[in-house]
């Protein structure tokens, strides 16, 4: 198997926040009725978790499950453990209509540190910073892009397409220049 | 600026965070159909000045359809419900009334 790749080359920039692009991080996107009853169960055997709540992704370690609309969620988990969740999860809902797929190699992945790290967020997307809470994953729009993040540690986690790595960790950049902060200090 | 609660997700989601869809509770007329229905129904929209029912995608966010009862002309919001009913509910309804006693549905 060829060694697999992040978008960016894990490049970074340290502003009033410190922007990393990190990666390869396993990502499966899981779609079924949220009412299958198999689906808890199936969920716990795959990853060891259970289903968040509604807009919200629970964490336990290294692997993760994020609620990302009324019928999806997305699980985050080691590079190399995608095929095998992936082959747990088929197993457990086997005859069950549901999809899951290894999207991994289709995302990019940042983080957002610091003190300050929110401010860079809060002129890139329209949620109140204010009122996230915790454990809450929000999926907005980074300026003209979709993505999803969530607070994790001293800053925050940001997901989006690969396609568009560039350019958001070209807003990214340009949003944690020194001097443009936010929040008095 | 408008700010829409999607009710599949729950966030109150800025304008820029949605895609419109147009005027909501339209009947389909489809194949089998004569050609004033069809053409009514691709081309007829009430545009009123006032209450109206409209169709909304969360796009940015959790990407589901709902539908929203707003007033055009000073953009106050009524409601949002979902998607999945043939008319406004009644509490939406009556929260309409409530705030524009004059209107009636139909
Ligand atoms: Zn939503």
């Amino acid at each position: 198997m060829s060694d697999p790749v992040s978008a960016l080359g894990h490049a970074a920039f340290d502003g009033f926040a410190r922007i990393r692009e990190i990666g390869p991080l396993g990502m499966i996107t899981l779609r079924a009725r949220a009412d299958l009853p198999a689906l808890p169960a199936a969920v716990a055997a795959a990853t060891g978790l259970g289903l968040p709540a509604v807009r919200r992704i629970v964490t336990a370690g290294d692997r993760s499950i994020g609620w990302m609309s009324p019928d999806e969620w997305l699980i985050v988990l080691p590079y190399a453990e995608v095929a095998q969740t992936q082959a747990r999860l088929a197993e457990a809902l086997h005859g069950q209509h549901h999809l899951a797929v290894d999207v991994s190699d289709a995302r990019a992945v940042f983080r957002i540190e610091g003190a300050r790290a929110g401010d860079v967020l809060m002129k890139l997307s329209p949620v109140d910073q204010a009122r996230l809470e915790p454990g809450e994953l929000r999926r907005t729009r980074a300026a003209q892009v979709a993505c999803a993040l969530w607070r994790d540690g001293d800053g925050y986690t940001l997901v989006c397409f690969r396609s568009v790595a560039g350019y958001v960790m070209g807003l990214l950049t340009h949003s944690a220049q020194p001097g443009s902060e936010i929040s008095p200090a | 600026m408008l700010l829409l609660t999607c009710p599949c997700c729950g966030i109150a989601a800025e304008e820029t965070e949605l895609a419109p869809g147009g005027e909501a509770h339209l009947k389909r007329f489809g194949p089998g159909s004569s050609d004033d229905e069809f053409e009514s129904y691709m081309f007829a929209r009430k545009n009123p000045k006032g209450v109206h029912f409209e169709r909304w995608r969360h796009t940015y966010g959790c990407g589901k359809w709902f539908l929203a009862a707003r007033c055009t002309a000073t953009l106050e919001v009524f409601g949002t419900y979902p998607a999945q009913v043939p008319a406004p509910p009644p509490e939406i309804i009556a929260r309409i009334k409530a705030r524009r006693p004059d209107w009636s549905p139909g």
